[in-house]
Parts: C-alpha cells; structure tokens; sequence
C-alpha cells in the first residue's frame, strides 16, 4: 500500500479515514455567504467573509483563538443579535433567502438553524422536557407527537438506550457527554435544516467526544453541520469541508483532505503543522 | 523583647479573630437573651399563681386580710418608704420589702393591685378553699364560696357548692357560644343583607330607577329578612335568660358578700388545691385562649386572636401585591431597559426608597391611598354608601398596599440579582431552538431566579410584618369588631379595619387604663409577634430550599 504524502500537513490515514475525492464546486448550498463584515462597536471583527456551505455535508472552522470562527459561526443564526453593539454588514443566504433582512422571524430563524453550545447546557428539567422544549415553544402539545417526538430524537442522539428509563428524571443527573447529547436531541428534535455545533466536545472526556463524534458523523446524512473546532484533529476526522480563519478573514477554505495534507496557504500549512497557532 | 512578641501577636491575626469571635457571641447572647426575656415575663402570666390570705398589720392602723397573687417583690430603703409618709419604724434593718399583689376584686376595692410592706404581712396562708374567679368584667375575684343559687333559689352551699358552680359554668359557655354564633353569624348576616338592600335602594335611587315595582321587590326581601331577625331576636332573648339563670353568692377576705351571675364568669379555680399537673392542664388551657380568643376589657384580657389573623392576613396580601409588583419591575429593569445613566439612576432611586422611614410610607399611604384613590373610588363604585366611606378610609387593603411600596424595593434588588445570576448559556439554549426572548424569560429564566425571588420576598415579609407606625395611619385599630374574613359576600373584606399584633404591643402596654394587668399581656404578645413572623420566614425559606436545589446545578 502506497504510502500518503504528509510532509506538508498532518497524517491523515493514521486518524482512520478513508480517502474521499470531494469539490466544493459540485456540492447543492445550504448556506451562501456573498460577503459579510462584522463590528463589535468600532471594531471589527470579520472582514469581507465569501463562502458557501454545503449541503448535508460537515464543515469544519479552525483557527487560533480570536480569529472569528464563532463569531462567523454565531452570525448563521444571529446568535449574534444578542451581543450589545454588534453590527454585521452584508447577507447571509439560507437556501437564497438574505436571513438578515429587515423584520425576518429570527426565532423561526433559529429553529431551523439549531445551535449546541461548548458547554452542556441543559435545562433544569427533566430529560423528557429538555427534548420538546421546542416542540412545546412551537405549540406542540399532544402527548403521543411528543412522546414520539422525544424517541426519535434521543435515538438520533444516540442516547436512548442510556437515558430511556429515566426521561422523568433532572437533566442535570446526567454525564457531561450525555448531556451534551442531549442538548444535540434537544436540537434536532425541532427537526432543523442547520445545525451549528461551537466547540461541542471541548468541555467532554475522550470517551464523550468519540461518541458525539460518531454522532456527527451518523447525523450529516440528514443535516448540513458547519462545527467549530479547536481541534484539527477532529477537524480532520469529523469534517468533509474545512475553512482555516485567521484575524477574522477566511484564508484557506476547501476539502479536508486536501486542506490538511496540501494546503496551498503557507499560514495554513503553519497553523496545522504546529508551528503557529 | 516584649513589644517585638506583642507586634507579632498583633500581626498573626489573632486580635482580628478575637475581636470578630466577640462580636458573634455579642449578637447570639443578644438574640437568645431577648427571646429569654420575652418567654419568660410573657409565658408565665398564664401560669395558675397560689394564692396568698395573710393579715396585713400597718402600725396605727386597724389590721384586716389581705387575699391576692404576688407579683414581684423589690427590696426599697427604708428612708424612701418613710418618705412616701408611710408608718415605718425608724430603727430596723436599712432595706425593707415591698411586695405587689393582685388583690382583683376591682368592683368592691378600689384598685386591684396594691403594694404592701412584707414586714407588715402576718400569718400568710394558702387556704385550699380560696377561689379565683376569672370573670368577663371587673377583672379576677379573688375568695370564697358561699352558695350557687338558680333563679334567686340556693340550690347547692358548703361543700356541695364547687362541683355545681363547675358544672354550671360549663352550660353557661355553652349558652355563650351559641349567643356568639347567633349574634356574629346570624344577625351579622342579616344585619348585612339589610345593609345591602339599603345601598342597592340607594343605588336606585341615584339613578333614578327606583320605581315602584323594585321599590316593592325590596320592600318583600326587607320583609323577609325582618322576620329572620324577629325569630333570631326571640331566640336570642331565650338564650340571655337561661345565660343569666344561675348565680353565686361569694364572700371576700373581710367577710363582704357579693352576688355574681355565673355568666359572667370564665373559669372558677381553687389555685392552692391543685397539683402541678392540673396547673400545667389549665396552664395550657390558658396559653390556647389566649391564643384563640377575642380580647376582652379593653384587650388586657382575654385573647388576642383577632391581632392574629389580622398580621397574618395583611402580610400574606401584602405578600401578594409585592411579589409581582417587584418582579416585573426587577425584569424591565434587568432584562428589557437598556443600561445606562438613566436604569443606573433608577436603580439608586429604588435602593433609596428602602431606606426612607416607615412613617413617611404611612402619610403617603394616608394621603394619596386613602384619601386620593380610596376617595376616588367610592364616587366611581361605591356612591350610594357615600357619605359614609367604603374604600376612603384607612384599611386592610390599604394598609398591605402601604406595606408593598415600603418592601417593594427589597424585592427588585434581590430579583434584580437573581436574574443576573442566570447563565447566558441557558438563555443561549432556549433562544437557539427557537424561543422568542418573552418565551426563554417565562420557561427558563424566570424558574430559575425564582429563589432569588423568594428570598426578596422574605426580607419583605421580615421589613413589613414587624412594621407598626405606618399601620397607625392606614387601617389598624385597636379594637375591631370583625375579622376581615368571614361567611358574607364578598367574604375577604378589604374595606375593614383590622388589629395587629405590633399596634397591639403598643396599645396594651402604653394606652391601657390598667397597666399592671396589660404587662404580662405585652410581653406575651411580642414573643407571639416574634414566632408569627418567625413562622412566616421559615415557610418562605423552606420553598426557597425546595426552589434551589431543584435549580443547584447551575450556581457555578
């Protein structure tokens, strides 16, 4: 067997992935960023950001800390709305529609672009509460769509077989990496189309972070991912697309695989051979 | 040498904690001493005191017996007594006794308590025979039974007496429950009824719609109601004629005998014959009237039930009004008002209003609720009772509304933190699935500062319950008739006046023609002020408890 050329980037066959010959060309867009800037006050936090994301495919962002990569993450949900004195210029389109368009339903927004957050943040409530709380947001209330509803989603977490006997029971009972789990069903329970995942195992063990790995993985059949990442190697794992940011302008954007065995960006090739970053 | 050990002693910081041990024990010795104090001078009043028969001999004087409780004695100089122009002999020890006894019998003496010279007092006894009376008027009686009489006839004298005067006294409070049912429940429902149709008459008649077909529609209703009354009334007159069947004949220390119609009387006892574990049965017996019944003789007798219910009910409404009065304000504040000079100026405003004195709450509360929007409200909804005010004069609902704005700030500060607390990934997590902001207040963020909003409301219940001088002024009094809730439509009677257990402190102790009969009376009161609002923290901590640790997850 023919050994892989890793010189320029990190060795992608030792992380058990199998080669995928991948262009961002060819792929259907859930997301179409055509220019975007971004200001905390006077300051500005994103320049001039052109991308597309792929439909139900994984998009990765990497970089060094402070380079935007949430901040850009934040800005496909306005996520960002929240945060005083923050101005963003230019559109984002959700399947060609601008989401930042004046008097756009930005809850309705965000339960089709579904956020997890770094830390697990459940809701003091029980299991059970936690996974229709956008269901029952949206009106749902008959006991047997929910009752469904919550089977469906804690399977598509792969978390049902641990917590199904005590979905009456405080969330907060639950691991770390269970939690976080849960916190995907939640998501997905509202069926989004997006779902944006800001650091999800950073606060998990390495047996957790398989597990919501494998999820990932299990989960873009169905729905596009961008996740954000301080790990490249889970960058490489997890992602089919990467996108390398830095001081909040993207400078290497393409095919994980080429992206962290050839990158063509010495900056890139600095950042995840180590020597920067 | 010496004063290099001493600095080092300075700089361990041993002082510091010495000093700091001191001041908690301080406060502790403080705190337990005053409850000690309290407990005891208030608790022992209901104990069943002997009582004493002893010869008082004054030099000069003739001698006679002198029956009574001791209250307290005090060791007084000699000179000072001699002074007072009293018949002391010059030679004799410097420090003389000088006791005060309950003589009661305040209908044939002229007082009720007298201070004597110990010295003086010969051959004290404790005759087993010797009765208290505790009666209705006129305060105790204090001596023997001569007979019990039925309808002016002896029925039963000597030794004989006792058991009929017990079990006779037993029907008379019968009887006297029955009249209390009939007088405050009855005939408070009629007089009522009668009431109404007075102000709906009225009513009419402002109008202009009092024509002859409603003005006949009353007159039957009035009709109705009047024959209640006659029946109730003959019922009544029944009832106070076998109240007032029996009587007893009773001779006093000096051999004076008086008739006193066994109605009157609320308990007969023999003190000197029982046992300690009779008194301790009558001791508690005592505590539970005090406890549940009406207060009597310009409230030093009695019970002080009504003070009671009255505290309670004006805290839990005022609880009621302040909760989500404070709330809102706390979430406009933290959660919607945008930061800045003005939300930093408001919120020194509100924090200054908790300092302001309770007084100045009681003649805003007298001047603008009472007058200005109690007075309003009668001309809008009330008109017909005018002149007479309905909601123009000092209140229950006045008085917890005045209590609201007084403890309202306590409740905005404490929320105000509360929701600060909350962590922004929560309020993330909700906004992320699709929540509007309204939505993530209501399900997440509101449950979980809900400690912090028992909390607030603790301290409010702390600040106002213990709160008497604005009260003076919107609605308590120190004697109502009824209690503001009771069978009548609209059953809670905001529009009442109403008796607190503080005002009731300071009416007993300093507006009480009797003051050595009001003292123990007071210092019970306070214990009960005390525990009521001591009851009322701890159930509000005890839902705090249960709140937090369904939240405790989350105080990270």
């Amino acid at each position: 067997m023919q050994h892989e050329p890793h010189a320029h980037g990190i060795n992608m066959s030792a992380l058990g992935r199998k080669r995928q010959v991948l262009d961002l060309a060819n792929e259907a867009v859930a997301l179409e960023v055509p220019g975007l800037d971004l200001f905390y006050g006077e300051k500005q936090a994103l320049f001039d950001i052109r991308m597309n994301i792929p439909k139900q495919r994984v998009t990765s962002f990497i970089g060094p800390s402070g380079c935007g990569k949430s901040t850009l993450l934040r800005t496909f949900n306005r996520m960002n709305d929240l945060v005083d004195g923050c101005r963003v210029q230019g559109e984002i389109k959700l399947y060609g529609h601008d989401i930042y368009t004046k008097g756009e339903d930005v809850a309705e927004l965000r339960r089709r672009v579904g956020m997890v957050f770094q830390k697990p943040n459940p809701f003091p409530k029980t299991v059970y509460e936690n996974v229709v709380y956008g269901l029952r947001i949206q009106g749902v209330n008959k006991k047997r769509v929910l009752d469904e509803a919550v089977e469906w989603a804690l399977r598509g977490a792969a978390l049902w077989d641990e917590v199904k006997d005590r979905l009456h029971e405080s969330a907060l009972g639950l691991s770390g990496g269970q939690q976080q789990r849960l916190v995907i069903a939640r998501t997905i329970a509202v069926e989004p189309e997006v779902l944006l995942l800001d650091e999800p195992c950073s606060a998990l063990d390495p047996i957790s972070t398989l597990k919501v790995e494998e999820l990932i993985y299990e989960l873009k059949s169905k729905y596009t991912i961008v996740i954000v990442t301080h790990n490249m190697q889970q960058a490489a794992r997890v992602s089919d697309y990467t996108a390398f940011l830095h001081m909040g302008k993207v400078v290497e954007y393409g095919d994980t695989d080429t992206l962290f065995t050839n990158p063509t960006k010495k900056q890139t090739e600095d950042y995840i051979t180590g020597r920067y970053g | 040498m010496k004063q290099t050990s001493l600095k080092r002693w300075f700089n361990s910081g041993a002082p510091g904690v010495w000093l700091s041990a001191g001041a908690v024990s301080i406060a502790v010795i403080m705190t337990i001493g005053l409850l000690a104090v309290i407990a005891v001078r208030g608790l022992g009043h209901f104990w069943p005191a002997d009582v004493i028969s002893a010869q008082y001999d004054v030099p000069g004087q003739e001698s006679h017996v002198l029956v009574g409780e001791l209250v307290q004695s005090e060791q007084v100089p000699r000179a000072r007594l001699k002074a007072a122009g009293l018949p002391v002999p010059d030679r004799g020890p410097e420090f003389m006794t000088r006791d005060l006894f309950k003589v009661g019998n305040r209908d044939i003496s002229p007082s009720d308590f007298n201070w004597v010279i110990g010295e003086w007092l010969k051959d004290p006894r404790k005759p087993a025979e010797l009765m208290t009376l505790e009666r209705r008027e006129w305060g105790n009686f204090y001596g023997y039974l001569v007979n019990v009489k039925e309808d002016g006839k002896v029925v039963a004298q000597g030794e004989a007496a006792w058991p009929q005067l017990q079990a006779r006294i037993e029907r008379v409070q019968g009887i006297s429950d029955q009249l209390d049912d009939l007088e405050k429940g009855e005939i408070g429902a009629i007089n009522h009824g009668i009431e109404r149709l007075r102000l709906r008459a009225r009513k009419l008649e402002l109008n202009g719609e009092l024509d002859a077909a409603a003005q006949a529609d009353m007159a039957t209703e009035r009709a109705e109601y009047d024959a209640r009354y006659k029946d109730v009334e003959s019922r009544l007159g029944a009832l106070h004629a076998e109240y007032n069947r029996d009587s007893l004949t009773a001779r006093d220390a000096n051999g004076k005998e008086i008739e006193i119609s066994i109605g009157k009387v609320v308990h007969a006892y023999q003190p000197n014959a029982m046992g300690t574990m009779t008194k301790l049965g009558f001791y508690f017996q005592k505590l539970w009237e005090f406890l549940s019944d009406d207060p009597r003789e310009a409230n030093t007798e009695g019970g002080i039930f009504p003070a009671i219910f009255g505290t309670v009910m004006m805290t839990l409404i005022m609880a009621v009004i302040v909760t989500p009065f404070g709330v809102l304000a706390a979430v406009y504040l933290r959660e919607y008002a945008r930061q800045g000079v003005m939300t930093r100026l408001i919120r020194i405003a509100v924090n200054n209003l908790a300092g302001v004195p309770a007084i100045v709450y009681g003649v805003f509360g007298l001047g603008f609720f009472v007058y200005v929007l109690g007075g309003s409200l009668d001309q809008l909804f009330f008109p017909e009772a005018l002149p007479a005010p309905t909601f123009g004069t000092p209140g229950l609902l006045w008085a917890s509304l005045t209590l609201a704005l007084l403890a309202v700030p306590v409740v905005i500060v404490a929320t105000e933190e509360g929701l600060a607390r909350i962590p922004l990934t929560l309020r993330e997590g909700s906004l992320a699935l699709g929540a509007t902001k309204a939505e993530t207040l209501w399900k997440i963020v509101l449950p979980m500062a809900s400690p912090a909003m028992m909390t607030g409301l603790i301290l409010a219940v702390a600040r106002a319950a213990g709160e008497v001088a604005p009260l003076m002024l919107v609605g308590v009094v120190k004697m109502a008739p009824s209690l503001p809730l009771d069978g009548n439509y609209p059953y809670l009677h905001l529009d009442q006046k109403i008796m607190h257990l503080g005002f009731h402190i300071y009416d007993v102790g300093f507006q009480s023609p009797n003051v050595e009969a009001a003292r123990p009376l007071v210092y019970a009161t306070a214990l009960l002020l005390v525990l009521v609002i001591a009851l009322l923290n701890l159930s509000a901590v005890t839902i705090r408890n249960r709140l937090r640790d369904k939240y405790k997850a989350f105080e990270d």
